[in-house]
């Protein structure tokens, strides 16, 4: 009963976050970022940065349901997470400190369209590199390697793989390449659809789901937050490439943040250790790929 | 023309998903919504109340919610897992305080007195209802009763948000698999249209099938 109550609650306050709409303010405290903000920053031919510098901001488009990549915390309205980090470290390259960027959270099938129609300077949240997504804007990056995952109970042993899914119900954000996956390669398994991985997550603690999946390194902070409830199985079965969406045929830009992040080995591990260092999971740097 | 046949598999999937709410969700729709309609105008006090609170709960709530309800907090009390048919439970009891409503509505354009006179020669209130009143409501109640039903058949993309695959959740799959979303949307629309056409096409059959002279 005490659980089907804390289910009831989990429900009622996701509830209350699509509501609201989640209007978020910015936040972050200023004390030890592992990054300066940089001064007199010009780059040749860079229509993005001249539309950022003339506005005298930088909208950056992020996840805010992501424990521990991309999150918003609905009480303070603060910001946290390894992507939010590095959105936060690329903005201070470009020379825009916190007060000067505007966060936006934009939910995974809108993102190219965002970034085409100008709403958003650049995206960072789990955003993976893909030839098709190419045709519609550039990535800047990778800034980190993932793969499709799987996440249960902590208490159900049955599931270990992939090849286990036959019969359970598996849950992801609607049409997210990861569900698309299962629908394919494991037809026998059950899909459930949800805007949210956190909805999927309450579908597991009411008993209705039996896994999550989605890239192994967004569900690590949901198991990061509950240890005693929720677990990560298995190795991870496909490639995941984050990258940096930003507008496409704005080669200078897109430069300008491969430089930064090459040049700044020290600070991405330091983001890393901040956000997932709990997880026990030693994170590297993937090499930047100017294609 | 490629984003639909280069997924063809998933357009059909879609389209028939939307169709099964709209068939499955529309009966539940029709005959809740007859009997609260009913219970409505009856004469006996508790009935009457019991219609009113509900169509007065459920269609001032965001069907959002409804289904939020339906999919999350259903789930957990009553031990039902099936999130398809929590679905269309949630827009078919949405869509049935509309129906009633306009129904009432339709009750309302026969004059009392020839109730009262039904009355008189000793019909009951079955009678009254089967016989006099509703055969004279349902020509006029046609166009805002098809109205509804056509909101309702848009209403069912929400149910994309809510692990029922339909026309609504193609935009999603179609934006992973790297097609512009203005476009998907634009093709999802014009399904829409050809739809509500054949809609608009009983309606103006049964208008004219029971048209008559006044």
């Amino acid at each position: 009963m005490k659980r089907r109550f804390a289910a009831m609650a989990a429900a009622g306050a996701a509830a209350a976050l699509v509501l609201t709409g989640c209007a978020g303010g910015g936040g972050g405290d200023n004390g030890d970022q592992p990054w300066t903000v940089a001064e007199d920053v010009t780059i040749e031919g860079s229509a993005t940065f001249e539309a950022m510098q003339s506005a005298g901001q930088i909208v950056i488009g992020v996840k805010e349901d992501q424990p521990g990549l991309g999150y918003l915390d609905a009480a303070t309205g603060e910001r946290t997470g390894f992507d939010v980090d590095i959105a936060r470290w690329m903005a201070a390259e470009l020379g825009f400190g916190e007060d000067q960027i505007e966060f936006k959270a934009i939910p995974s099938a809108n993102r190219e369209q965002e970034l085409v129609n100008g709403n958003i300077d650049m995206y960072v949240g789990t955003y993976s590199i893909t030839d098709s997504r190419k045709e519609q804007i550039d990535f800047a990056g990778p800034y980190a390697i993932t793969g499709q995952g799987l996440l249960v109970a902590a208490d159900n042993d049955s599931i270990n793989g992939p090849d286990d899914l036959a019969g359970t119900n598996v849950c992801s954000a609607t049409g997210s390449t990861p569900i698309q996956n299962i629908r394919e390669n494991y037809p026998e398994a059950k899909i459930q659809e949800f805007d949210t991985y956190s909805q999927c997550v309450a579908k597991i603690e009411d008993g209705s789901a039996d896994a999550v999946t989605t890239d192994a390194l967004i569900l690590l902070g949901y198991a990061a937050q509950s240890p005693d409830t929720l677990k990560t199985v298995g190795d991870t079965f496909s490639e995941e490439i984050y990258g940096i969406g930003v507008p496409k045929g704005d080669d200078a830009f897109r430069d300008f943040l491969n430089t930064a992040l090459e040049e700044g080995g020290e600070t991405w591990t330091a983001i890393w250790d901040a956000n997932l260092g709990e997880t026990g999971v030693e994170g590297e740097q993937p090499a930047v790929d100017r294609y | 023309m490629g984003v639909i046949t280069d997924n063809w598999d998933l357009w059909v999937d879609a389209t028939v998903g939307t169709l099964q709410i709209f068939f499955f969700g529309l009966i539940i729709a029709l005959v809740l919504g007859f009997i609260v309609g009913a219970m409505r105008v009856s004469p006996i006090p508790i009935a009457r109340w019991v219609g009113t609170a509900y169509v007065n709960l459920v269609r001032n709530t965001p069907l959002t919610l409804m289904f939020f309800v339906f999919a999350f907090a259903v789930p957990v009390v009553f031990e039902i897992r099936d999130l398809r048919l929590l679905g269309i439970l949630a827009i078919g009891l949405y869509t049935a305080t509309y129906v009633a409503e306009t129904l009432r509505s339709g009750i309302n354009t026969v004059p009392v007195g020839q109730a009262e006179a039904a009355r008189a020669v000793g019909m009951s209130f079955t009678q009254v209802m089967g016989h006099i009143v509703l055969p004279q409501a349902a020509r006029s109640v046609i166009p805002p009763m098809m109205s509804v039903i056509i909101a309702f058949l848009k209403n069912t993309t929400v149910a994309a948000g809510f692990s029922i695959m339909n026309l609504g959740s193609i935009r999603a799959y179609l934006s992973e698999r790297g097609e512009n979303a203005m476009v998907v949307l634009l093709w999802v629309a014009l399904v829409f249209v050809v739809m509500v056409f054949a809609l608009s096409g009983v309606q103006r059959y049964l208008e004219k099938k029971w048209r008559v002279a006044r």
